[in-house]
């Protein structure tokens, strides 16, 4: 499943049902930039089981304030709709996939 | 997506360990990034006179290194300027961010020199909770609010400049003698010399960054990062060499160092192919 870029508009929805994983990051961000072909990797090993989506925090930066984002990256797992647990700085797939157990 | 730059070997560290296997990486005919600091930031540079590194008698510190400078800069390496935030393995390569970049090495040789491995108290606690090691990456969250920034190396200043662009105040502690990072559930107080300074939040640019936040899975004891005499660390495809690997710190030992951590990448290179 492609990796969708979320909106204020879109994200109640996209983490509201089922397990999702958001990134928040920011294109003048180094270590946002690593993150991406690790996020591409997961999501092409675990398919439709998990939902990835990226938050932009200069676009939308009422849900990177919802959220209290002070770092990025910042990767947030969600259970229909509930934070389950949330890691600031690069996570490799490893940590990605404890994040989402 | 961009595909980042992807060299055999990336180097972190412009002393003369990292050019020192950056030398010999380029003689075996590898891609080679070096990311380095200022000559200038060198101890070597400051040094007043090198007395026991063969074949240089009588150079001064400074001759040493702008002689070894030259040298890096005539052997084909890429040099990065900047500070590497965070190597992290991709899978079949690893990635290294410095700045607002990253690149990619199927090898990489840390070549750190003495690195800041004591935090400040507080430190490890509110990383990402108010405390950063990136102003480029996390300044423009702090838009309009008050922030600290504390270092003296020539990023640093740049960082403050920029930080004053889109922050309503920072506050610059080049060489704070005493910190301490307080606060609740995120970082509130800077203390500096037992004087607290309110902010949101606290920018903290060294040279290097501590080794346990640089790598996740790299072993290290008391005196540095642990090596075996090939030395290759406790992850697979990083290798470490000069001062980061422990004493003695001297010019020789890393020289050498340098050689066995660029040989012993050149050989895991090979193995993957």
């Amino acid at each position: 499943m492609a990796i969708s870029h979320l909106s204020k508009a879109d994200f109640d929805a996209f983490t509201g049902e089922g397990v999702a994983l958001v990134d928040f990051w920011a294109t003048w961000c180094g270590p946002c930039r690593m993150q991406a072909p690790i996020l591409e990797n997961l999501d092409a090993e675990l398919g439709d089981s998990v939902k990835i989506g990226k938050v932009d925090v200069d676009e939308e930066p009422e849900l990177a304030q919802k959220f209290g984002i002070m770092s990025i990256p910042t990767l947030i797992a969600f259970k229909d709709g509930e934070v389950k647990a949330q890691a600031v700085g690069v996570q490799s797939i490893d940590q990605l996939k404890d994040m989402l157990a | 997506m961009n595909m980042a730059d992807k060299y055999d070997v990336l180097i972190i560290g412009g002393g003369i360990a990292g050019i020192s296997a950056a030398l010999t990486c380029r003689n075996r005919g590898k891609t080679v990034a070096v990311v380095a600091n200022s000559t200038e930031s060198q101890s070597l540079y400051k040094a007043e006179k090198i007395t026991n590194y063969p074949g240089t008698p009588e150079m001064t510190g400074k001759e040493l290194a702008e002689s070894l400078k030259r040298q890096l800069d005539s052997c084909g390496a890429d040099i990065i300027h900047g500070r590497a935030l965070s190597v992290m393995n991709l899978g079949d390569s690893f990635g290294v961010a410095v700045g607002n970049d990253f690149y990619q090495a199927t090898a990489v040789i840390l070549a750190l020199g003495i690195t800041r491995e004591k935090l400040y108290p507080g430190e490890a606690e509110y990383v990402g909770r108010g405390v950063s090691y990136c102003a480029t990456c996390d300044g423009m969250l702090y838009k309009g609010k008050k922030v600290a920034l504390i270092g003296s190396s020539e990023e640093a200043y740049e960082d403050v400049k920029f930080l004053q662009e889109i922050c309503s105040e920072v506050e610059h502690f080049p060489k704070p003698a005493a910190c301490e990072i307080r606060g609740g559930m995120k970082a509130d107080t800077l203390v500096v010399n037992g004087e607290e300074h309110k902010v949101d939040a606290v920018f903290i640019i060294k040279d290097s960054i501590a080794v346990s936040q640089l790598a996740a899975g790299l072993e290290k004891d008391k005196t540095g990062i642990v090596v075996d005499r090939s030395m290759a660390t406790s992850v697979p495809g990083i290798f470490a060499a000069g001062d980061c690997t422990g004493k003695p710190y001297q010019l020789a030992k890393s020289a050498g160092e340098g050689n066995i951590a660029a040989l012993s990448a050149c050989e895991y290179i090979q193995k993957r192919r």
